[in-house]
């Protein structure tokens, strides 16, 4: 080090860095904002992290820590009811979501492609599901099913038919919603790109459409998976004594007390809803990577 | 003038013929107005007009996705009447190059071949062999949003030259590139159609476009074919006021004929009194009498006779850097522009505002419009 470089003073050090003014939109750096969110998180998942919780709580009442224990899921899987319950909601939703899936893509590609006289009303019609308040909904198609004299007594899986028309009802037309504001972006050119280079209209259809759907299908499906999986008021009316599914019999176990075991049904629903989400996403995610790969 | 023997259309024989097409939307707007066109093998065809003209809706009806309201296309002879876009050998590059986003690029090439049934080897071959030929050899394996727009337009013209078409149809293919790319692009372009012999026909509203590219070109006007020409022709010899204003710069005159004599017609001239210009057929009553720019001079000196002239003032000197624009304005207040070249380095104009001077030019340079 020299004299001379410690005499000359460095310009930079001059420079002061200032801190911006906070932005009207600047949530990060408003106190109160803050506090609100934490408020939010606080109510949003204080009661699910608490449900988790307790599921392991050695104590028939959910109010003390008493320790730790499995006990309760050994009940629950052990609780015959409640196993079938649980598999009739995953085939009901497994089934409606399938069926929702292509009624609600077919509904969208008419709605978005064709221009017929009615299309308007037709347009209103299919909103009214998601509108209608939910306990008319389960009016109607109790006074429905009893008025063409739905039988209820068939073996399962047939015995679910009922809930599975129900939840179809409710669910394909957010799959077409979603699936038709996907459309509203697609460019007519790539259909056809496509059949001028020699493809039929189905091979437009499969090649072309459905490739550029499929994010609107994932994420039509999974809507309408955790809509039916969790759907209480419409199955509540639509189902019979011997097509109990989960929310209807967790309903029917709370009207005694909370206990542990219905804890641990509800946390085994919902890492198994988590799962297939992630599964969902990690599918969509490798089917971009692989055909970035390949080729 | 009849249509001019182009480089590439001279002795070919018509691949598409136009038979007096209509094409009529919704019963009420005409966007094809009874247009006959023959397009000949190895062509580099235009179609050029403004916006809403009917160059896109024609392209379209050679590509099959509209169908004629009258009339008919023929493609070798053979009339394309129901034909699907699917089964004819003519491939198309989109305007908005519609590449499929959700495939590869050996994919999107790849994809005509595929689902016609080509076998696994050979379109391995075709398709390299279309991505080399586009410059693009090693992409294959990129995603269509790693591209950039210039090169997204190279995998559609791969995709659609690998198919081997009988013709190219490219629909203003670069009018989303930036100016020094398009005029890359064009030259380009006009190499490929050299190397692959196929016959291109192009739609742009660009005239320097289609003037450096085509071999040959059809100007539109509102569903009308105006003038079919090379373009040496087109620019010289435009046959009406709309082609003559649409292709170039045109300084434009009215006048009326007052004579005929021998290969010579007098014309009086509102601003520039009578003159004596070649003879044209049909030159009667009200007529256009149009000069370019470029053909005009510049003098301090009366020009003397032999050339048509007026005296004005400069108004306006527009500098271009290689050109000059130079507006003069005669007695009437009539704006003429002369585009002058600007052949000696120098900073200082030697045309300043406010210069009376003549403008003159050769009677042979003049063009006389009547329609």
């Amino acid at each position: 080090m020299s004299v001379a470089d410690e005499a000359t003073p460095a310009p930079v050090l001059r420079r002061r860095w200032r801190r911006e003014a906070i932005g009207p939109l600047d949530y990060s750096r408003r106190l109160w904002l803050r506090l609100t969110f934490l408020a939010a998180l606080v109510f949003l998942y204080a009661p699910i992290i608490t449900l988790i919780v307790f599921s392991f709580n050695d104590s028939r009442r959910n109010i003390v820590w008493r320790g730790f224990t499995f006990k309760y899921y050994e009940k629950a899987l052990g609780n015959e009811s409640l196993i079938e319950a649980f598999t009739n909601s995953l085939t009901i939703a497994l089934l409606s979501t399938a069926a929702s899936v292509v009624l609600g893509a077919m509904v969208a590609v008419l709605l978005w492609r064709f221009r017929f006289p009615g299309k308007a009303p037709l347009e209103g019609a299919m909103a009214l599901p998601i509108v209608i308040p939910e306990i008319c909904m389960g009016v109607a198609m109790l006074a429905f099913f009893a008025r063409v004299g739905w039988p209820s007594d068939l073996i399962w899986p047939f015995n679910l038919g009922s809930i599975i028309i129900a939840h179809i009802s409710f669910s394909f037309p957010f799959v077409a919603m979603v699936v038709r504001a996907r459309l509203a972006n697609f460019n007519r050119e790539l259909e056809e790109a496509a059949k001028d280079l020699g493809a039929s209209e189905w091979e437009t259809f499969r090649d072309v459409l459905i490739p550029f759907m499929r994010p609107g299908l994932v994420a039509g499906g999974l809507l309408a998976f955790t809509l039916s999986l969790d759907d209480f008021v419409i199955t509540f009316f639509t189902s019979g004594p011997d097509t109990v599914t989960f929310p209807v019999k967790v309903y029917s176990m709370v009207r005694f007390s909370v206990t542990p075991e219905v804890n641990a049904a509800s946390t085994v629903l919902i890492v198994i809803t988590l799962v297939l989400t992630a599964l969902a996403m990690w599918l969509q995610n490798r089917s971009g990577q692989k055909a970035e790969e390949l080729g | 003038m009849t249509e001019s023997a182009g480089i590439g259309g001279a002795g070919g024989k018509p691949i598409i013929s136009i038979r007096e097409v209509s094409k009529i939307f919704g019963g009420a707007v005409t966007a094809v107005d009874d247009v006959s066109l023959d397009i000949h093998e190895g062509e580099f065809f235009a179609l050029l007009g403004p916006s809403g003209c009917g160059k896109t809706t024609l392209l379209r009806m050679l590509a099959g996705f509209e169908i004629p309201s009258l009339g008919q296309v023929l493609l070798d002879g053979q009339s394309l009447d129901g034909v699907p876009p699917n089964k004819r050998p003519i491939n198309m590059v989109f305007q908005s190059y519609a590449v499929f986003p959700h495939m590869s690029v050996f994919d999107n090439v790849a994809y005509g071949l595929k689902i016609t049934g080509v076998d696994k080897a050979e379109t391995m071959a075709r398709v390299d062999e279309a991505l080399e030929l586009v410059k693009l050899g090693g992409f294959g394996g990129r995603r269509p949003d790693q591209l950039s727009g210039g090169q997204r337009q190279r995998v559609a013209l791969a995709r659609a030259l690998v198919k081997r078409p009988r013709v190219l149809l490219l629909d203003e293919p670069l009018s989303a590139l930036d100016a020094k790319l398009r005029e890359a692009m064009q030259l380009e372009l006009v190499r490929l159609r050299e190397t692959v012999g196929i016959t291109f026909v192009i739609v742009t509203h660009d005239q320097a476009e289609a003037l450096s590219m085509a071999n040959r070109i059809a100007v539109m006007e509102s569903g009308k074919v105006r003038q079919v020409a090379g373009p040496a022709e087109l620019y010289e010899y435009p046959n009406c006021r709309f082609v003559a204003d649409f292709i170039g710069k045109m300084n434009l005159f009215e006048g009326r004929v007052t004579g005929l004599a021998g290969n010579q017609i007098t014309v009086q001239v509102e601003g520039l009194g009578e003159v004596t210009l070649p003879a044209v057929e049909q030159a009667e009553g009200e007529v256009g009498i149009a000069v370019r720019p470029e053909k005009l001079r510049l003098d301090r000196e009366d020009p003397g006779a032999g050339r048509i002239a007026f005296r004005g003032r400069v108004s306006e000197v527009a500098y271009y850097g290689d050109t000059s624009n130079i507006f003069i304005t005669d007695a009437a207040g009539r704006a003429v522009s002369a585009n002058i070249q600007n052949e000696a380095r120098r900073t200082d104009s030697h045309v300043a505002v406010g210069d009376d001077l003549w403008c003159s030019w050769d009677p042979q340079d003049t063009l006389v419009l009547t329609g």
